[in-house]
């Protein structure tokens, strides 16, 4: 099948839908990929390039999208574009359905299969193509780097020979894949980063990223589905909005990320936090296309209000172009990758798996969307204190393995008896020996203890080795005995203990040069 | 003389005391070895130069040959081959020692002072004997089962335990009628009979345990050998022999009881046999996991690589069958060079011997001070990025410890899910050697490689890219 990659057209979109790399996975997949001239040129990608990976140059956009089995863009199809898509065709690219329903009807009408890429289920199994995730991270990262543009300072402290410079503290506002990025990303910078989040499961993800997570006093969890945060009660946010307001006073950059799944994006930074911040801070707020999350946001523009700079462009990632196409058009691979089980260059869509039936949101002429919910049950909560202090006592089990004084002595009485008994039978010369067998032993059982557990199997070597001086016993008797079967077998064992001696120690000795350091 | 001889033989003792403590360490390890042959060399030319020796000419064909054997053993094995050699070794001390008690049965030489001394050395007679013959075949029931000639299935025959005691009353019977008495054409027939039951246990016995448990069998076969020539030395009144036995037979009670601890049985239900399997397809339908596995490919394994911190390495049985451990140890060079922690967790029963693993990567030259045991890279996993489980099962099972009703519930494992990313290289989904299906395997965080552990390992390197 035919693979179009479009320009694209919406204002101030320079991202693409596949990149050379791309293509080639493409290719080995057993399309044809079809780029039209100049498609990569924002991002940097050249069409020397496209073609060198073995994709063909279409230069205008009708004779690409009318003659192409499969579409794939970055943003929504304008009405233009679903005009020239063939009949029957297949779309991927982003299209918020929930926001959308009119586009889905056009899809539907010309018989489109789209699959929406931003509706691949967050499940393990889909991470690679989850196209939202690696463009929340653009976004986080992208959002430090528009504050810091508008900062007027450094971001790390020094000590310079002109004076001293505070660093700059950074308030991360919902730590998902964007939040986190903005975090790793403030803290390489060097400044102080703090974060907040409703949901306790992640501060361990925020800590490992070096910040600070923040909490307030009343415990409640605020997981909701899908690795997103539910709507919280109005106790919890009176609590999180004056911990905000105590914030707003010290810290320099505000960066919010906070977005519950269809709904506009929750007030969080008001306007008499913005008002109380110093001179010269930084909103940058990354939900503006829900609404914004700072009550003064301006959504798709940079504003000032009292002295702060308020950011709330809509399409970070695009302003990082080549990032975000080279991530885009892996994650478009690997969806197509699923869609062609058989690499044979034709796109199967099953509706059987999961992460498919998930992101087609229209399929042979009707809409697919939502998909009946097949939701993976949330973790399983935390055990609850009582039930953590059940389990305690079970340790106490352990300690009954722990043998009683009682069955020491018994222990200690038949073995002195045994002893006792012994000695009143045993001749002289045995009792020696016996007393140097024992005394033997003890002295193994506390030399053995101390090999270390990487030696083990050079330790059955040597002992192989030294259980060769068997050989003693057959040197004794090989001569003179003038029975010749008594020589015959002494012959024997000393042939054989030779080959353990000299076999035993030598393989330990080529086992022991090879461990260094 | 004989004083001399006792203080050459005693000098010997010590010197193998300090072969064995030299172990503790790998610095003081090669220097324990040569305190070993020192004792060892010291020990045979004070025997050989005594009064008591004259066939120099047969001792010189016998220990020539025997020494080229050894050598030409010794320095032709593959490491990944060491649990056989050591299995072999054993059945040699078994044999010598049945032979020498034999030996000493019918060296018209021997003399009783007493009535009380002649039970006392029928006795010793009678149980090198008997644990030699046991020692012998079972080690080369052992070495077939390690080199692969004999299947490594549990036998199971009918009423094994039945015939096993059988044995037991049996020769405790012969030794009834064996010791008391002055040697005569009976008391011949009853210790040949008492050989052949031994050397029937010693098959029975080894037969019956499953491949998987041969860490345990071996050790336990290294307690034998020691065990046996002991009892020889009781009858030489030897006291070097009666020292350097109880030497070996308490290092390989401990080894085994390490092993078994290891795996969390009993000695005994390990000697009772019958529970580790070949093939490994037995998977017991009850509790399979419930999930899907995900497969990832060299590609992603690389770049997840590439980009970890910390990275910790499992290898199990697998890595010695693939012989992969000079691809691992180059993976884990360039990984290092390119400043990636990476450190190894070794499961105290992995691999076919105790400490098999630590010698194939040493013999790979991964430096010894990253090869870590279990109890030392537990606490860090919660911290790796990424663990590699090379060829390991059961050492890696998460039922072990979250699941009570687990056959291996309660085994210390390596708790590799706990870290960020787990890469299973494995040749299918097929169960290990305890026949539980493992969940490490459909957990969220693991990622499948299938194919031969050398390959994978080595088309992972290929794709490694650092950015520097």
């Amino acid at each position: 099948m035919k693979i179009a990659v479009p320009k694209e057209t919406l204002a101030g979109e320079a991202r693409v839908a596949a990149t050379p790399e791309s293509v080639k996975r493409l290719v080995t997949l057993g399309f044809e990929v079809d780029v039209q001239a100049g498609a990569g040129a924002q991002a940097n990608f050249l069409d020397k390039d496209y073609a060198d990976a073995g994709a063909f140059l279409v230069e205008d956009a009708e004779s690409l999208l009318g003659g192409s089995d499969i579409v794939l863009k970055v943003s929504a199809p304008t009405d233009d574009e679903i005009g020239l898509i063939k009949e029957g065709a297949c779309l991927i690219s982003f299209i918020s359905p929930a926001q959308n329903a009119p586009l889905l009807e056009k899809l539907s009408k010309k018989n489109i299969t789209c699959l929406a890429i931003d509706c691949v289920p967050r499940i393990s199994r889909a991470q690679k193509l989850d196209a939202l995730s690696s463009m929340a991270n653009i976004a986080g990262y992208r959002a430090v780097i528009e504050a810091a543009h508008n900062f007027g300072r450094f971001f790390t402290g020094q000590i310079t020979a002109a004076g001293k410079v505070p660093p700059a503290k950074v308030l991360v506002i919902g730590a998902g894949v964007a939040g986190l990025a903005a975090i790793g990303t403030a803290k390489s910078m060097g400044a102080i980063v703090r974060a907040f989040d409703t949901r306790p499961i992640v501060k361990e993800q925020v800590e490992s990223m070096g910040a600070e997570f923040l909490q307030v006093e009343i415990e409640e969890d605020g997981s909701g589905s899908g690795g997103y945060a539910k709507v919280m009660s109005k106790a919890f946010i009176d609590a999180e909005m004056a911990l905000f307001r105590e914030q707003a006073l010290d810290v320099d950059i505000v960066i919010t990320t906070a977005l519950i799944p269809g709904k506009p994006a929750p007030k969080l930074w008001l306007a008499d936090m913005v008002e109380s911040m110093k001179e010269g801070s930084v909103v940058v707020d990354l939900a503006g296309e829900q609404g914004g999350n700072c009550e003064l946001t301006v959504p798709g523009e940079k504003a000032v209000k009292h002295g702060v700079t308020i950011i709330a462009y809509t399409n970070l990632p695009s302003r990082a172009p080549t990032q975000a196409s080279t991530l885009y058009a892996t994650n478009l691979a690997h969806l197509l990758t699923e869609l062609t089980p058989e690499k044979d260059g034709v796109i199967a869509v099953n509706f059987e798996d999961e992460v498919i039936r998930g992101a087609t949101v229209t399929h042979e002429g009707g809409v697919t969307w939502p998909p009946p919910k097949t939701e993976a049950p949330p973790p399983p909560p935390p055990p609850k204190e009582a039930e953590i202090q059940s389990q305690e006592p079970s340790s106490s089990a352990s300690e009954k393995k722990k043998t009683n004084p009682q069955s020491i002595v018994i222990f200690w009485l038949i073995a002195g008896a045994l002893l006792l008994g012994l000695g009143r039978v045993a001749p002289q010369d045995f009792i020696s020996h016996f007393t140097v067998f024992v005394l033997a032993c003890f002295i193994g059982w506390q030399v053995i203890w101390n090999v270390t557990h990487a030696l083990h199997t050079p330790l059955m070597s040597v002992t192989n080795a030294i259980s060769g001086i068997v050989v003693l016993g057959a040197l004794l008797q090989i001569s003179g005995s003038g029975s010749s079967i008594v020589t015959i077998l002494a012959f024997i064992s000393v042939l054989v203990t030779t080959i353990n001696i000299a076999g035993g120690f030598f393989v330990t000795h080529r086992m022991l040069k090879m461990f260094r350091r | 003389m004989t004083g001399i001889i006792s203080m050459a033989y005693l000098f010997a003792a010590v010197m193998f005391i300090l072969s064995l403590g030299g172990l503790s360490s790998q610095e003081s390890a090669k220097r324990g070895n040569i305190y070993g042959m020192t004792g060892m060399f010291v020990a045979i030319v004070a025997t050989v130069l005594s009064a008591y020796v004259q066939a120099y000419g047969l001792l010189l064909i016998a220990m020539t040959i025997g020494a080229a054997i050894g050598l030409a053993l010794a320095v032709r094995v593959e490491m990944t081959a060491m649990p056989q050699l050591v299995a072999m070794l054993h059945s040699f001390v078994g044999l010598a020692a049945v032979f020498i008690a034999w030996g000493g049965y019918l060296d018209p030489r021997v003399q009783h002072a007493s009535h009380a001394a002649m039970v006392v050395h029928n006795v010793e007679l009678y149980l090198g004997v008997f644990i030699g013959a046991i020692t012998f075949t079972g080690s080369l029931v052992a070495f077939g089962k390690l080199q692969g000639v004999v299947s490594g299935k549990p036998l199971m025959l009918p009423f094994r335990h039945g015939l096993n005691a059988l044995a037991i009353i049996a020769t405790i019977i012969l030794a009834i009628l064996f010791v008391p008495v002055e040697h005569s054409e009976a008391t011949t027939l009853y210790l040949l009979i008492m050989t052949g039951i031994a050397l029937l246990v010693g098959i029975h016995l080894v037969a019956a345990i499953g491949g998987a448990d041969m860490p345990v069998v071996v050790s336990m076969l290294n307690s034998y050998s020691g065990w046996a020539a002991a009892a020889t030395g009781f009858m030489l009144s030897n006291d070097l022999l009666i020292v350097t036995g109880a030497l070996v037979g308490s290092s390989g009670a401990i080894l085994s009881y390490i092993m078994c601890r290891g795996m969390n049985r009993s000695f005994i239900s390990v000697i009772m046999g019958g529970f580790g399997t070949d093939g490994g397809e037995v998977v017991s339908d009850e509790g399979a996991p419930q999930g899907e596995a995900t497969v990832t490919n060299y590609e992603e394994v690389a770049s997840e690589l590439a980009q970890a911190k910390s990275v910790v390495i499992t290898p199990g049985f697998g890595m010695a069958v693939a012989h992969a451990q000079q691809a691992v140890s180059e993976l884990t060079s360039i990984l290092r060079k390119n400043g990636v922690e990476v450190r190894f967790g070794i499961h105290p029963v992995a691999g076919r011997l105790p400490g098999h693993m630590n010698v194939l990567l040493a013999e790979a030259n991964v430096p010894y001070d990253i090869v870590l045991e279990m109890d030392e890279v537990n606490p860090d996993l919660p911290n790796t990025d990424v663990v590699l489980v090379i060829g390991a099962n059961d050492t890696v099972n998460p039922d072990a410890v979250e699941k009570p009703g687990s056959p291996i519930s309660g085994m210390p494992v390596l708790e590799v899910w706990k870290a960020k990313r787990v890469v299973a290289l494995k040749r299918s989904m097929a169960s290990g050697y305890a026949g539980v299906a493992n969940p490490l395997f459909v957990k969220q965080n693991t990622r499948m490689l299938f194919g031969d552990a050398k390959d994978s390992v080595q088309e992972v390197i290929k794709n490694l890219e650092f950015e520097s």
